[in-house]
C-alpha cells in the first residue's frame, strides 16, 4: 500500500531505498537505515519510519521502539541550525550547566526544544569526547571548545541572523 | 594478494623510508581535538608555506592522530628534532618554518608548554609529560598518517597477523596472549587470554569477534583516539583474535558521537582488504575474516556487551541475563567475543614480542600500560598512557601539570558513572585494577577528571546519578526505579532540604540496587554515590538537617 506524502521521487527517499537495497532488506540493519534517513531529513518523520517499517516487513511499533530508545534519533525536527552543549563529566566540572542556563535565557527555550520560528535547537548531549577541550559546544557540527557564555550566544547570534 | 606479494610491498615501502630523501617530516595532529582547535587550517597552511619554499623536496607534512596534549592545540611536530609548537595559529607559521627549519633556532616562546614551563624542552621527549609516559596501545598514534596503510606497514604494521598465520597455532596464539596477563581495557578487566579461550572451546559454525568502541563514559576519549590516530592496529588486533579463536566475521560498534573515527576505520578496512590483509583467504591462507563497521545511536548500555549484541542485531539495546555469556550465545546466538579497542590495540605488540615481555610491564595483578584521558582541572588535558600501577600523584602532577590556576586537588574521578572519586589523601596510590576497587572507585575504560576546591562532591554524586537515570534503559526494576529514587534524594540534599533519614535511605537504596540490578549499568550506578559518601561525609553532613 503506497504511504501518503512520502513521494517516491524525493531523492531522501531515494537514498533509503537504496540503503535498504545494500542491506538486502534485513531487520537487523534497522539501526544503519535509521541513520541514513536521519542524516537525510534531519529527524525521523513519521511518515518515514513507516515507510521503512514496510520495506523491511518489520511491525511500525519495532521501529519505534527502537527510535525512542536510542538518543541519537529524534522524532521532531531539531531547527535549522543546532546547539549541542556538551555536558560530559570535564565540561559540567568546567561549567557547561552555566553556559546551557545562558544559552537558555537568552533564546527563552529549554534543552531539547526548538524556537518557534524554527531557527534554533538546543540540545544536550552526555558526552562528544572533546575532554581535553572542555567546556565545549558544538555549533551546527563544528565543535567550539573551551567556550565562555557570551561568546556562545554571540556565535549563535550570528548564525540565525545571517541569511 | 598472499604473502609473498605484501612482503614485496612492505620491502618497497621500507627502502622508501629508508631511502627518504626528506629530510625533516613535519606532523600536525588532526586528532578530534585539535581539529576543533582549528588544525586543518593549520594543516593547509604548513603545506603552502613549505611550497612557496620550494621546501617539498626535503620537507614531508603530514597529519596524524592524536598526540596527546590536547589541550594545547593545535599542534606541528618537527621531526628528527622532536619539537612541538603549541597553540599554533595560522599568522605563525611562516615566523615559525623560517626559525624551526631554515635558520635551525627554535621559538621557545612557542614551544610545547611554554606559557607553562619556565624553560620549554626543545626535544619534547625530554618534557615529563612524555618521558613519564610508556607508549604500547598509542604507540604510532601521533607519527604515522592513519588513512595510509602503507604507513603501518613501514612500522611492522601486519607482521603480527603474518606470524600468526604462518607460524602459530591458534591454541599457541592463545597461550601468549594468556601468558601476557593482560585484563580487558574495558573497565572490568576480565582476563582476556581467558576470555579467548573460552570462545575458542565452543564448537559452532559461525563465530564472531565485537570490538566495543561504544566509549560511552563522559569523560572518556582513549578509544575515539585510538581509533582516529592508528585505526589498523585495532584491525590487526581483532584479525589476530578472529584467527584464535576461529570467526570469520567482526563488527566494530563505534558509537555515532565519532564521525571521524568511523570514517578513518571505515578507509582503513577499505586498504586491508585491498592489501588482502582482511577478506577472504588473508596472505594467500586458509583463513578468511571480514570486517563491518556499526555505528552507535547514543545509549551508554550500549557499552554492556549483552545490550551491544542487541544493538548489532539492529534491536533496542537492552542487556539480557548472563549467563549465557556472550562467548557460548551471543551475537545471533552465536559464540562471540567482545573486546574493548584499547584491548584489540595491545595484541599486536603481545605478539611481536612475546607474552612475557608485556607481563613484566606494570604490576603483577594488572600487567602492561593503561591509556587514561585526563580532564578537569589539570594543567595539561590530554591523552596519555603509562604502566600500570603508576602513582596518582605523578599522573596528576608530573604529566598532567598540577591542578589549574595554582588550584588544590580535591579528587580525582575514575571510572565515569560507575566509578568513583579518590580523595587528596589517597592520591599516592597506584592505578591499577586492585588498588582503585579497594577505595571504592574502579579503573573503568580510563577517564580521569581533575577536580579542584571549587567541586562540590554532593553535586557530583547528583551529577552521575543523573546520567545513570537517563540512561538506564528501563528493563530491570531495581535500575530504572532505584536510580530516580537515589537522584530525587540527592537532589533534595542538594537543595539543602535533605535529612539525616535521606542519608540512611541512600545508602540502604545504594547496596539494593547494587546487588539486584540485571546488568553492570545499575550494578555500578551507586558508585559515585558510595565513594562519595566514603570519602567526602563531611559534605553530606553539611548539608542535611539544616531546616
Amino acid at each position: 500500500m503506497p504511504i501518503p506524502d512520502l513521494p517516491k521521487t524525493d531523492p531522501r527517499v531515494k537514498l533509503i531505498a537504496a540503503k535498504i537495497k545494500k542491506e538486502n532488506r534485513k531487520a537487523d540493519a534497522l539501526i544503519e537505515i535509521l541513520h541514513t534517513a536521519q542524516n537525510a531529513y534531519g529527524y525521523l518523520p513519521m511518515n518515514v519510519l513507516k515507510y521503512i517499517s514496510s520495506e523491511l516487513h518489520l511491525p511500525p511499533s519495532r521501529v519505534y521502539s527502537t527510535v525512542s530508545f536510542y538518543h541519537f534519533f529524534s522524532l521532531k525536527s531539531k531547527g535549522e541550525h543546532t546547539c549541542l552543549v556538551c555536558t560530559g563529566t570535564a565540561c559540567y566540572v568546567k561549567g557547561a550547566q552555566l553556559i546551557l542556563n545562558e544559552i537558555e535565557k537568552q533564546f527563552k527555550l529549554k534543552a531539547g526544544q526548538v524556537t518557534p520560528d524554527n531557527k534554533l535547537g538546543v540540545q544536550v548531549a552526555r558526552c562528544i569526547g572533546a575532554c581535553g577541550l572542555a567546556p565545549a559546544v558544538v555549533l551546527d557540527e563544528e565543535v567550539h571548545a573551551k567556550v565562555s557564555a557570551e561568546d556562545i550566544v554571540h556565535k549563535i547570534n550570528a548564525k540565525i541572523v545571517a541569511p | 594478494m598472499n604473502r609473498q606479494d605484501l612482503q614485496t610491498i612492505i620491502y618497497a615501502e621500507k627502502a622508501k623510508d629508508q631511502n627518504n630523501k626528506y629530510k625533516h617530516k613535519l606532523c600536525v595532529c588532526c586528532g578530534a581535538g585539535c581539529i576543533s582547535s582549528g588544525s586543518e587550517e593549520v594543516l593547509k597552511k604548513l603545506q603552502e608555506e613549505v611550497k612557496t619554499r620550494g621546501l617539498e623536496g626535503e620537507v614531508e607534512v603530514i597529519s596524524t592522530g592524536c598526540m596527546g596534549p590536547c589541550n594545547q592545540g593545535p599542534l606541528i611536530k618537527f621531526l628528527p628534532e622532536y619539537a612541538i609548537y603549541q597553540k599554533v595559529d595560522c599568522s605563525n607559521i611562516a615566523k615559525i618554518v623560517q626559525s624551526q627549519l631554515i635558520d635551525k633556532k627554535p621559538i621557545e616562546d612557542l614551544l610545547l608548554f611554554s606559557d607553562s614551563r619556565t624553560k620549554p624542552f626543545i626535544n619534547a621527549k625530554e618534557d615529563p609529560f612524555f618521558k613519564r609516559q610508556h607508549k604500547i596501545a598509542l604507540r604510532n598514534c601521533g607519527h604515522i598518517n592513519p588513512e595510509r596503510i602503507e604507513d603501518y606497514l613501514v612500522h611492522d604494521g601486519y607482521k603480527a597477523l603474518d606470524k600468526v598465520l604462518f607460524q602459530l597455532s591458534p591454541e599457541e596464539v592463545i597461550a601468549e596472549i594468556k601468558q601476557s596477563r593482560m585484563r580487558g581495557r574495558g573497565g572490568a578487566g576480565y582476563p582476556t587470554g581467558l576470555k579467548w579461550e573460552s570462545v575458542y572451546k565452543y564448537v559452532s559454525d559461525q563465530k564472531y569477534v565485537i570490538c566495543n568502541g561504544d566509549e560511552g563514559d563522559p569523560g572518556a576519549f582513549m578509544d575515539r583516539s585510538i581509533l582516529e590516530g592508528n585505526p589498523h592496529r585495532v584491525l590487526e588486533g581483532m584479525a589476530i583474535a578472529a584467527y584464535a579463536i576461529g570467526a570469520s566475521k567482526g563488527y566494530a560498534y563505534i558509537r555515532g558521537e565519532y564521525p571521524l573515527a568511523i570514517k578513518r576505520f571505515e578507509i582503513a578496512i577499505k586498504q586491508a582488504k585491498k592489501l588482502g590483509v582482511l577478506g577472504t583467504h588473508i596472505l594467500g591462507t586458509e583463513f578468511s575474516f571480514d570486517v563491518e563497521v556499526r555505528i552507535g545511536a547514543g545509549a551508554f548500555v550500549c557499552g554492556e556487551e549483552t545490550a551491544l549484541i542487541a544493538s548489532i542485531e539492529g534491536k533496542r539495546g537492552t542487556p539480557k541475563p548472563r549467563p549465557p555469556f556472550p562467548a557460548e550465545s551471543g551475537l545471533w546466538g552465536k559464540p562471540t567475543l567482545i573486546n574493548n579497542v584499547e584491548t584489540f590495540a595491545g595484541i599486536t605488540p603481545i605478539i611481536n614480542n612475546g607474552g612475557e615481555w608485556y607481563s613484566e610491564i606494570g604490576t603483577p595483578k594488572s600487567a602492561g600500560t593503561k591509556v587514561f584521558a585526563l580532564a578537569g582541572k589539570i594543567n595539561y588535558s590530554g591523552l596519555i598512557e603509562v604502566p600500570m600501577g603508576t602513582s596518582l600523584r605523578e599522573i596528576v602532577y608530573d604529566i598532567g601539570g598540577g591542578i589549574q590556576g595554582g588550584g588544590e586537588f580535591k579528587a580525582a574521578q575514575t571510572g565515569g558513572p560507575s566509578g568513583g572519586c579518590i580523595p587528596a589523601e589517597h592520591l599516592d596510590v597506584k592505578m591499577d585494577y586492585d588498588s582503585l576497587i579497594s577505595l571504592g572507585s574502579i579503573m573503568g575504560s580510563g577517564g580521569l577528571i581533575v577536580m579542584d576546591q571549587s567541586s562540590d562532591m554532593v553535586d557530583v554524586a547528583r551529577y552521575f546519578m543523573e546520567f545513570c537515570m537517563d540512561e538506564s534503559c528501563g528493563k530491570c526494576v531495581p535500575c530504572r526505579v532505584g536510580t530516580k529514587m537515589m537522584h530525587d534524594l540527592l537532589q533534595k540534599i542538594c537543595d539543602n532540604k535533605g535529612t539525616s533519614i535521606d542519608v540512611a535511605r541512600l545508602e540502604e537504596l545504594a547496596v539494593y540496587v547494587k546487588e539486584t540490578s540485571l546488568c553492570g549499568l545499575g550494578a555500578s550506578a551507586p558508585n559515585p554515590l558510595l565513594s562519595t559518601l566514603r570519602h567526602f561525609r563531611h559534605e553530606y553532613d553539611s548539608r542535611i538537617d539544616l531546616e
